[in-house]
């Protein structure tokens, strides 16, 4: 679960860290008063869940009050990477002497947290990486110990020659550490952490993903899950226990497991069709799961023909027939349904689909090629 | 012969009298796994009861397990918020290798239990994965029974359902199995595809080997530079998620390409380069390996 940049700034100054100041506006004349109470400059920034903010004109400086109320004015309703803008973060400009980039994630190699720093913040860290990567130092932090005081300074020396600065450095990277270990973050970052012309150093954004798997041991966490940042069919998906993202094609598809899901995604494409969807309904063959699969994918104007690929190992194929039938019962689909029932129960779920009039394949490439045909 | 575990292993059930945990153990009692051992807090001094008569003593603890039954293995079906903590009981007990098959435990959970396994020399398969099977010898797991037969290939996957696509076609063709082996999900997880293809290099009866990936970090590339410089049977490779976009998760936690980085793309052009046959749809895996063993 993504955060937005004020959740996670919130998360930060409860580690400690110095963050520059700033607070929300969902309107205008919030804005505006907001500069104001700042001494008439500020920032203001599109808080949606999407890097490239300032690229898509979604952050903008301010010289006066009635600027910052034009300029919330101008970003409020916006649409950067498809997601509309309903907050701005207003906070006071700093004096910037330097930029840099301080970030922690989990490595998957090292199966530990690491840190990765450069000096060359304010820019896209990936573009770094790719253009000039002895800019990035990486350290890995070992679980049993947690972020060394040592470790945390020597990697603030990399940022600041002055030793004044390297230890506040060292503070905010402590800082960070902790807000990510105590949050259940899978990734927090700082870009930039600047430091003053007053000799300063201190967040001025913050992003932080939080692991998804944790939720349900943070509830004050799952609280900041801003459902405008959800399109219906993920919130439907999300509540019903199905794993969903939208694609795009007119090709719907529903299966059993993840890896058969993306396979069947890349099936349709191989046999000259374009995926709606990718769905995994699980193990679990619960009709409910099946209703509620069938009317995300149907809420999908561009959807022409569903996709049934279920491969029954633990799922019981009678079982998604029965399931496949009470949808059909409650709700009018409305498009082609094509089916492919294979493993346990496959007989059996096959007599059940047949009694309603329903055929299923045993092929996989079949039950594709005929959804793909159908699709047009 | 198998890999990691044979007809001998002796067999512990973490969170054996919970729903999944009695299914799945009957299920892998009945194809002939030897489960001398439960594990459930609070339940010690009781019997599971199996299938067709049989039983298991089921005890509070690993360790009390571990003494008791002489159990070398463990299988995790504990829920998320404890499955971790289950892992680094078992690794503290002396069990040598820990299947754990639960889904959404959170990765920093996992960092620990990693490390802590790796201290006391237990091997991890898993979390998030469906087990390994040595048709007619063991089960630990949820992998089916029925749709494997014994045979020459080795098949290691990071999906389940999947897995059961590829085997079926597999035994269908006539092609048995030594060993299939789900290595899971996850982003973290314990048993990687070249600590398979290492075990699978060592074992004389399997003579082809099938790696199945999907999209999201940099495993399957590991596995084709090991590949090209240790092992000199058959590989054919299957990647998921060429149509997968950049920056979302498909249903796995593990499956995500990074940036432009971990794509299905990638993972081809690394089979390839190092000499893996890589089928385009999943029926053709096992017409690769009957072409490549000259059946």
């Amino acid at each position: 679960m993504d955060l937005h940049e004020y959740q996670a700034k919130e998360l930060f100054r409860a580690a400690g860290m110095a963050v520059n100041p700033g607070e929300v506006a969902r309107d205008p004349g919030a804005a505006r008063a907001l500069a104001e109470s700042y001494g008439g400059s500020a920032v203001v920034k599109a808080q949606v869940h999407s890097g490239g903010r300032g690229k898509a004109g979604g952050v903008k400086l301010a010289r006066s009050p009635a600027e910052a109320e034009e300029h919330a004015e101008a970003i409020l309703g916006m649409t950067i990477s498809g997601l509309v803008v309903h907050e701005v973060l207003v906070s006071p400009i700093e004096n910037i002497e330097s930029e840099a980039y301080v970030g922690v994630l989990v490595d998957r190699e090292g199966q530990c947290p690491v840190f990765m720093v450069s000096a060359e913040g304010g820019v896209d860290i990936e573009e770094v990486a790719a253009t000039n990567p002895g800019a990035i130092h990486r350290l890995r932090v070992d679980p049993r110990y947690g972020l060394l005081p040592h470790q945390a300074y020597g990697l603030a020396t990399r940022l600041y020659s002055g030793s004044g600065l390297a230890r506040q450095g060292a503070r905010v990277i402590s800082q960070l550490y902790d807000a990510f270990v105590d949050n259940g973050a899978s990734m927090a970052e700082i870009n930039p952490l600047i430091s003053t012309t007053e000799g300063q150093v201190k967040a001025i954004d913050a992003k932080v993903t939080i692991d998804d798997n944790e939720l349900f041991r943070r509830p004050a966490i799952a609280a900041l899950r801003d459902p405008a940042s959800e399109s219906p069919a993920d919130l439907q998906a999300r509540e019903a226990g199905l794993s969903f993202v939208k694609l795009g094609g007119n090709v719907g598809c529903c299966v059993n497991g993840a890896g058969l899901a993306m396979a069947t995604m890349d099936l349709v494409k191989y046999y000259g069709g374009e995926p709606a969807n990718f769905l995994d309904i699980g193990g679990s063959s619960n009709p409910d799961k099946v209703v509620a699969a069938l009317e995300i994918i149907i809420s999908d104007p561009g959807v022409k023909v569903i996709l049934f690929n279920i491969f029954g190992g633990i799922t019981r194929c009678d079982d998604v027939a029965n399931g496949i039938l009470e949808a059909v019962r409650r709700i009018d689909i409305g498009v082609p349904l094509v089916i492919r029932l294979t493993g346990t129960n496959e007989e059996l779920a096959r007599e059940i689909l047949a009694g309603a009039g329903l055929a299923a394949v045993a092929s996989m490439d079949e039950v594709v090629e005929q959804a793909v045909r159908l699709a047009g | 012969m198998s890999i990691f575990v044979d007809g001998n292993s002796r067999v512990v059930v973490q969170g054996i009298t919970g729903r999944d945990g009695s299914f799945h153990t009957r299920q892998m009692m009945a194809y002939g796994t030897r489960v001398v051992a439960g594990v459930t807090p609070g339940k010690g001094g009781r019997d599971f009861e199996g299938p067709d008569g049989r039983a298991a003593p089921i005890f509070d603890t690993v360790a009390d397990a571990v003494a008791e039954t002489g159990a070398d293995c463990s299988v995790v079906y504990v829920p998320p918020a404890f499955a971790a903590s289950a892992i680094m009981e078992a690794a503290d007990a002396g069990v040598g290798f820990i299947v754990c098959v639960t889904e959404g435990i959170p990765v920093l959970d996992m960092t620990r239990a990693h490390t802590l396994a790796r201290d006391r020399g237990s091997r991890v398969l898993g979390p998030n994965c469906p087990g390994i099977i040595c048709p007619g010898k063991t089960t630990l797991g949820i992998i089916p029974g029925r749709m494997v037969t014994p045979g020459p290939v080795g098949l290691i996957s990071r999906s389940g359902t999947l897995t059961y696509e590829a085997v079926y076609h597999l035994t269908r063709d006539g092609l048995g199995q030594t060993t299939c082996v789900g290595i899971g999900g996850d982003p973290l997880i314990g048993t990687s595809f070249v600590d398979c293809l290492a075990a699978f290099a060592d074992d004389p009866d399997t003579e082809a080997v099938v790696v199945i990936g999907e999209i999201g970090g940099t495993a399957e590339q590991e596995a084709a530079a090991w590949v090209s410089g240790h092992l000199d049977i058959p590989v054919v490779g299957f990647i998921a998620g060429r149509t997968a976009p950049p920056g979302t998760r498909m249903g796995h936690a593990g499956a995500i390409i990074s940036g432009s980085s971990g794509t299905a793309a990638e993972k081809t052009q690394a089979f390839e380069d190092n000499g893996i046959q890589v089928a385009r749809r999943p029926v053709e895996i096992s017409a690769l390996v009957g072409e490549a063993l000259g059946r």
